[in-house]
């Protein structure tokens, strides 16, 4: 007997790409008779060339996949958008099937993908206890044993017998997480989506997957949160297009991630959610590290900046124009702001159309999520907008001399000081 | 090859996840042990049906009541069908009594997959556990109008109509099972189904109702003669309704015989089911 508990082996799942089926029977036999006839598709898209091939487009979701976990191992799967992450976590939760490869798993598999499922919002809090500790595969006799502890940590005594529909969400969300957390299982597989919610909740939820994973039992966490995953697990995954790039000790990986995301423009902010009138636009906006490439990661410490594209109809120069970038954190706390009438007087007359930048010598912020939204005007008048237009990852980084960093809840940035004797 | 069999062995694998599994393998045991949140299911049916609701359980009552009486005044005394000399009220009320258990069983088992999307998408556990629960939930609303059934009964036999209730009343569990079983059978093929043709969802609500005409619910077998006749035989309901009717209320022009073509439909219905089930809860996300 090894110590692996999951063993994943050559995992592939395969997507049909585009519209399934017509959607009804009639569609569908419609189309098996112009099929059979030789005559083209008669669903197929208006200006949509029919080659005759469509119906085989496939798309490889995950591709050969194969790694292993060992007991009491905590590992994380990073990896951009589409990279099969949430594919994977899919199979591993047995809410669909491989296409084919297998996965091997010893012990009871509990996958969280989601607090709260099947709640249902009429039925008291302590109805939904039992209901969702059902759902996530609890013996009844398991939850009148664990009860007490649930209720307990999730901090709404006073409201157990109330319907969960007049709860807040904070605290659907807490005594959802409560009955999470009980489950224990031998394996433990996370989405990321529990690791949002209230800065209290997201604590005690980090707190309990490392306890989970300290106990000797294993934990997979799916993470876009860089400083999440580097907290908590030793060995991470890296994942692009359905395959394994990378995996390893996590601050390896991690490395590797970034450095993946340099030449990718996938992070230039959606420039689509423009809600104002007026002129210039945004054409581009980016996150650049301390080299000047683009990334969607930033070492606290590091300089960075952001470089803001703008474009105007008009050829005539730009009047006074003034461009702010706000961060806000996770809790949606605006926490920087670097406005340019802060700090400068000459931001006159500017040709139409060019690059706005804005650097930050020494990034204060603490590892963790962040949302930068961006306003750009010109002589007083607002003439583009982004609300959290670009998200980027903050990751320990080397801020003090010594390398080290203070403990989270003393404080919400770094400043740069000093301490000297004096007599 | 026989090593990695050996080590395959060797190691003691609680789960393994592969893409298909063979067409026989039906893992009921694994809906076994999640007995617990099948009962959880049934028990949020009952409960959440009436919460925030004026009358509660109530409704369980008033619904049959009003059809039979709208029945009773329309196929009764507008139409003037034959109720085999019974009292009309007493004959639509049994045999609305039965219906309805097999046609919410239908209706409400053939939106598993569509109507759960959000749940399986999010958790598994065995997709068997939905339907069956709700089978078994409509068990006790099928009882809650067997009372009001029975009620009626007795207070028409104490004011001396002629309705005979015999010994045939023993077999009402059996007919209840075989009912479970068409429904639950009938409505995973449905549900199956709508992963990818979601107009036949539509087709249940409408066939259910063009079928209740083609049961002698509204009218006895008895009634029923000429070239219309086969079809109604070979409809599993009509046994079903027909014992109901000749154990509870004396008359019937069918012999108990019949049962076993149902029972024996039944089995195939929900064999059938089952299969195509089975086939379409591995894959069914990423259709739906």
């Amino acid at each position: 007997m090894s110590n692996t508990v999951i063993s994943v082996e050559n995992l592939s799942k395969t997507y049909r790409l585009g519209v399934i089926g017509t959607g009804t029977f009639f569609g569908d036999l419609n189309r098996w008779w112009a099929r059979k006839l030789g005559k083209p598709d008669p669903y197929a898209k208006i200006g949509e060339v029919d080659h005759g091939n469509r119906f085989g487009e496939t798309i490889r979701a995950l591709d050969n996949v194969s790694f292993a976990l060992q007991q009491g191992e905590a590992l994380g799967i990073i990896g951009r958008n589409g990279a099969g992450k949430s594919t994977l976590l899919k199979i591993l939760s047995r809410v669909t099937a491989p296409t084919s490869g297998e996965v091997k798993v010893k012990g009871r598999i509990a996958s969280l993908l989601e607090v709260g499922t099947g709640f249902h919002p009429e039925l008291t809090g302590r109805e939904n206890i039992y209901l969702n500790g059902a759902i996530l595969g609890m013996s009844r006799a398991e939850v009148n044993r664990k009860l007490d502890e649930i209720v307990d940590f999730s901090g709404v005594e006073k409201f157990i017998d109330t319907p969960v529909k007049r709860y807040s969400s904070g605290m659907y969300v807490r005594l959802a997480f409560a009955v999470a957390a009980h489950l224990e299982p031998e394996i433990l597989v996370v989405d990321e989506v529990l690791a949002v919610g209230d800065a209290e909740f997201q604590k005690k939820c980090l707190g309990k997957m490392s306890d989970v994973a300290s106990g000797g039992r294993t934990v997979l966490f799916v993470s876009h949160n860089l400083a999440a995953v580097s907290n908590l697990c030793q060995t991470a995954i890296l994942m692009d297009k359905g395959r394994i790039l990378h995996s390893g000790e996590t601050e390896g990986v991690v490395f590797k991630y970034m450095n993946l995301n340099k030449d990718a423009n996938s992070f230039t902010a959606d420039l689509r959610n423009v809600q104002i009138s007026g002129e210039p636009k945004f054409t581009s906006i980016n996150v650049l590290n301390s080299r000047r490439e683009p990334v969607d990661a930033v070492f606290s410490g590091e300089s960075m900046s952001v470089e803001l594209g703008y474009a105007s109809t008009r050829t005539n120069p730009l009047g006074q124009v003034s461009a702010s970038a706000i961060f806000s954190n996770e809790l949606g706390e605006n926490v920087i702001c670097c406005w340019s009438d802060l700090v400068s007087f000459n931001f006159k007359n500017l040709p139409s159309s060019g690059k706005l930048i804005c650097e930050i010598p020494k990034l204060p912020l603490l590892p963790g999520r962040y949302h930068i939204s961006f306003n750009l005007v010109v002589d007083k008048r607002t003439t583009d907008k982004l609300h959290q237009g670009i998200a980027i990852n903050v990751i320990e980084g080397r801020f003090f001399p010594t390398g080290k960093i203070p403990p989270r809840k003393l404080g919400m940035f770094y400043v740069e000081h000093d301490w000297k004797y004096h007599e | 090859m026989t090593t990695e069999l050996k080590t395959t062995e060797q190691e003691n694998w609680s789960l393994v996840i592969r893409p298909q599994r063979a067409w026989w393998d039906l893992h009921l045991g694994d809906l076994w042990r999640y007995r617990d949140l099948v009962w959880m299911f049934v028990w949020r049916d009952f409960v959440a049906y009436y919460k925030q609701t004026i009358l509660g359980p109530l409704w369980y009552l008033i619904q049959p009541i009003l059809t039979t009486v709208v029945f009773t005044v329309i196929f009764g005394n507008i139409a003037q069908l034959s109720t085999d000399g019974l009292p009309p009220f007493l004959f639509y009320l049994a045999g609305n009594t039965v219906w309805t258990y097999f046609s919410a069983s239908l209706t409400s088992t053939s939106n598993t997959f569509t109507g759960n999307a959000g749940l399986f998408g999010k958790v598994y556990f065995p997709r068997l556990a939905m339907p069956v629960s709700v089978v078994i939930s409509q068990v006790i609303s099928f009882g809650i109008r067997f009372f009001v059934f029975l009620g009626f009964l007795f207070y028409f036999m104490a004011s001396g109509a002629d309705v005979r209730p015999n010994w045939w009343i023993l077999i009402l569990p059996v007919l209840l099972f075989i009912m479970a079983g068409l429904g639950l059978g009938s409505g995973i093929i449905v549900s199956s189904l709508t992963t990818k043709y979601r107009d036949l969802q539509q087709l249940v609500t409408f066939g259910v109702q063009l079928l209740m005409y083609g049961t002698p619910v509204i009218y006895p077998l008895s009634s029923i003669t000429g070239g219309w006749r086969w079809l109604i035989l070979a409809n599993p309901m009509t046994p079903v309704v027909e014992v109901f009717r000749l154990a509870f209320l004396g008359v019937s022009a069918m012999s108990p015989v019949y049962l076993l073509y149902s029972l024996a439909f039944m089995v195939l219905v929900l064999l059938i089911g089952v299969l195509i089930f089975n086939r379409v809860e591995n894959n069914f996300m990423d259709t739906v």
